[in-house]
C-alpha cells in the first residue's frame, strides 16, 4: 500500500477539497490542514497557497460506492463546519489588527480557547449538533440538563468577557484567564458526554447499513427467488426443466450471498466460474466448479478458458455423466485447469483427424498460446482434461 | 484410532446417527435418502436440543447442520466434544462460504459434505468419519489448499502450518473429483494411506495457528 496520491478530494470536501486531499495524502486529520490554512490564510500566504493547489492538483476518481454510509456523506459540504472556519478566521484577522502582533500571549490564550471551541463543535455529528442547540430544556434528561448548564456557563463567560475587555483592557487577563479555567473545566466534564454521542452516532449508522441490506435481501429473494418458484409450479410436468431452473436459481443465489462482486472480466477464478455456468445452463449437467487462488485475466488464460469451455461442452454432451468437476489453481507461474467426467470415455486414438472439437478447440488453442493440454480418457473410465497455461507476470 | 474395534465399513455394525438440521423437511429427506445404511437414532433442529439429544442418545456420528438457530454448528461442536469427546461429527451444509466450512472444521468435525451430495456417497461418508477418518469434499479440499498456500507469513510451526507435497498432491486430486479409491491408483498408494494424508490435513487444519486459519476469507489473495 502506497501513500495516496495528492488530489483534490471529492469525498468530506469543504471548500474546494485541497485540505481533505492534502490530508488524505499525509494521512492525518483534514481538520488540522484546515486549522493551518487557515492560520496562514489570516497572514494571506494561506489564501494563495490554497488558490494555486486547487488549480492544480487533479480531482480525485470517485469510484461508484453503494455503501449508504458514503453516499450519505457525500450529499453535500457541511455548512456548519465551513461557517465555523469562516468565524474562527474573521476572528483570528480581528484579534491581530486588536493586539497588532503575535507576540501577545493573551492572543494566544483566545486562539486556543477558540480552537478547543472548534474541535469540540467537530466532534458532534449535525442531526445531534441540532438536538443540542434546540432542545435542550424540552428533554430533560441529566444529558439535556447538562447541555443547558454548560450554555448557560459558556454564555455568561462570553458576557464577562466582553464586558470586562469594553472597561479595562489591561485588567481584562485576570478575568479572561478566569474564563479560560472555566472552559476548560466544561470541556472536560462534557468530554464523556460527547464520546457517548459518538458511540451513539455509529450505532445508529450500523443500523441503518443493516436495514438498508435487509430490504435488499427482500427485494432480491421477490424478485428472483418467488420468480422461479412460480415457473417451477407452471412446468411442473418438465422434471428437466424444473431441475435447469432450480439449478439456476441456486447458482444465483450462491453468487449473490457468498462471493464478493468480482469482475468475471478481470480475474481468473470468477470467470471460470461464470464459464462452467454458462456450460451447465446449456446443456443441462450441473458442473461443480472448485478454485485455488487467484489470478489477473491476460490473452493466455482467455484461451484456457475457451479450451476449459470445450471440455465442459464435450462433456456435457458425450459423456453421459451425471456431474462434472471442473478444478482450477493459479499457481507461481501457471494456471491449471481440470475438467473431470465420470462417463463412458472413448478412446482417443479412434477420433478422426478432421473432428474440430477435441483438436482444434482444445489441443491445438493450447499449442497456440504456449500452454498444453492432455486427455486421460479410456473407455468406461471417464474422462479428464488437463490444461496448463503459464502465468504472464507483471513486474 | 480409539480402542473400539468396531469398523463400520466392515459391515460388523450400522452407525447409530443423530441428525441436527433446522429444516424439518431435509431431516426427513436424509432419513428417507440413508434408508437402511445408517440407524437414526435422533433429530435436532437447533443448538440447545442438539446438546441435548446427542448427550442421550450418545451416537457414533451426528450430522450437523452448519447454520442452525442458537449459536450454529460450531457451537454445537464446542459444548459436545467438552463432554463427550468420542463422539464424532461431518459437517452437511449448503453454504459456500470459506469462512463456515473451515470454522466447522475446526471447530472439531471430520468432514464437510454439501447437501447437494447424493444418498449413497452421503452413506459412504458418514461410514468413513464414524469409523475415524477424515472426509473432505472437493470443495473443502481447494479451500484448504487455498488456506495452506498463503505464503505472506512465516510459519510458526513448520510441523503444523505446511502441508507435505504428498498431501498436497492428494488433495489436489480430490479437489479435481477424485474419489480416495481413485486418488489411490493415480498415487500408487494404498487406500489407507490416503485416509491417512487426509486424516493428518485435518489434523493440521484444526491445530494450526496460522491467521489466515482463525480469519480466512475475507478476501481471496491473489497469487
Amino acid at each position: 500500500m502506497g501513500t495516496p496520491r495528492l488530489t483534490r478530494a471529492v469525498d468530506g470536501r469543504l471548500l474546494g477539497g485541497v485540505a481533505a486531499g492534502v490530508a488524505e495524502h499525509l494521512r492525518i486529520d483534514p481538520v488540522v490542514v484546515r486549522l493551518a490554512f487557515m492560520a496562514l490564510g489570516v497572514g494571506g500566504i494561506g489564501v494563495a497557497v490554497y488558490a494555486a493547489l486547487y488549480f492544480l492538483l487533479p480531482v480525485q476518481e470517485v469510484e461508484e460506492n453503494p455503501d449508504p454510509a458514503t453516499e450519505n456523506r457525500r450529499k453535500g459540504r457541511d455548512l456548519s463546519q465551513i461557517i465555523a472556519y469562516v468565524g474562527l478566521a474573521t476572528a483570528l484577522a480581528a484579534l491581530f489588527l486588536v493586539f497588532g502582533g503575535v507576540f501577545d500571549p493573551l492572543l494566544w490564550f483566545i486562539v486556543f480557547g477558540a480552537l478547543g471551541a472548534t474541535i469540540l463543535w467537530q466532534q458532534a455529528n449535525p442531526a445531534q449538533r441540532d438536538e443540542w442547540m434546540t432542545s435542550t430544556v424540552s428533554r430533560a434528561g441529566p444529558k439535556g440538563l447538562m447541555r443547558t448548564g454548560a450554555g448557560v456557563l459558556l454564555i455568561v463567560t462570553g458576557v464577562i468577557g466582553f464586558m470586562v475587555f469594553q472597561q479595562q483592557l489591561q485588567d481584562a487577563r485576570a478575568g479572561l484567564s478566569f474564563a479560560f479555567t472555566l472552559l476548560a473545566g466544561i470541556s472536560l466534564v462534557a468530554a464523556p458526554w460527547i464520546i457517548g454521542l459518538v458511540r451513539d452516532r455509529d450505532a445508529e449508522r450500523r443500523e441503518r447499513i443493516r436495514n438498508a441490506e435487509r430490504a435488499e435481501l427482500a427485494a432480491h429473494i421477490h424478485d428472483s427467488v418467488l420468480h422461479t418458484l412460480t415457473l417451477i409450479q407452471r412446468r411442473a410436468e418438465d422434471p428437466r426443466e424444473v431441475q435447469r431452473l432450480a439449478r439456476v436459481q441456486e447458482r444465483a443465489l450462491r453468487s449473490w450471498l457468498y462471493q464478493r462482486p468480482a469482475d468475471a472480466e478481470t480475474t481468473v477464478s470468477p470467470a471460470l466460474e461464470r464459464v462452467a455456468a454458462e456450460v451447465e445452463e446449456e446443456h443441462g449437467v450441473p458442473i461443480e466448479v472448485v478454485c485455488v487462488g487467484d489470478c489477473p485475466m491476460d490473452d493466455g488464460l482467455g484461451a484456457l478458458l475457451r479450451a476449459a469451455r470445450e471440455a465442459m461442452v464435450n462433456a456435457s454432451k458425450y459423456a453421459g455423466s451425471d456431474t462434472l468437476s471442473v478444478f482450477g489453481e493459479v499457481e507461481e507461474k501457471e494456471v491449471l485447469v481440470f475438467v473431470r467426467d465420470r462417463g463412458a470415455g472413448f478412446d482417443l486414438d479412434a477420433i478422426p483427424e478432421d473432428r474440430m472439437g477435441v483438436r482444434g478447440s482444445i489441443l491445438g488453442r493450447m499449442d497456440r498460446h504456449g500452454g498444453s493440454a492432455r486427455i486421460r480418457t479410456e473407455p468406461g473410465e471417464g474422462t479428464e482434461v488437463q490444461l496448463r497455461m503459464p502465468r504472464i507476470l507483471d513486474l | 484410532m480409539g480402542e473400539e474395534s468396531t469398523t463400520f465399513s466392515d459391515g460388523d455394525a450400522i452407525p447409530r446417527v443423530v441428525i441436527v438440521d433446522d429444516h424439518r423437511l431435509f431431516r426427513s429427506g436424509v432419513r428417507g435418502e440413508l434408508g437402511d445404511t445408517v440407524e437414526v437414532i435422533g433429530e435436532a433442529g437447533d443448538v440447545d436440543s442438539a446438546v441435548h439429544v446427542i448427550g442421550e442418545a450418545q451416537p457414533d456420528l451426528v450430522l450437523l447442520d452448519v447454520h442452525l438457530p442458537g449459536g450454529g454448528g460450531v457451537e454445537v461442536l464446542r459444548r459436545v466434544l467438552a463432554k463427550h469427546p468420542q463422539i464424532r461429527f461431518l459437517a452437511l451444509s449448503v453454504s459456500d462460504a470459506a469462512e463456515d466450512v473451515i470454522g466447522v472444521v475446526r471447530g472439531g468435525a471430520r468432514g464437510y459434505v454439501t447437501k447437494t451430495i447424493s444418498g449413497k456417497d452421503l452413506a459412504n461418508a458418514i461410514v468413513r468419519v464414524a469409523d475415524g477418518d477424515a472426509v473432505f469434499s472437493p470443495r473443502l479440499a481447494g479451500f484448504v489448499l487455498d488456506a495452506f498456500s498463503a505464503t505472506d507469513a512465516p510459519p510458526v510451526d513448520p510441523e503444523l502450518d505446511r502441508l507435505t507435497q504428498r498431501e498436497r498432491e492428494v488433495l489436489r486430486h480430490i479437489a479435481r473429483g477424485y474419489a480416495y479409491k481413485e486418488v489411490a491408483k493415480e498415487l500408487f498408494i494404498s487406500v489407507k494411506t490416503v485416509e491417512t494424508h487426509v486424516s493428518s490435513v485435518l489434523r493440521k487444519l484444526q491445530l494450526s495457528n496460522r491467521h489466515e486459519l482463525s480469519r480466512w476469507a475475507t478476501a481471496r489473495r491473489l497469487v
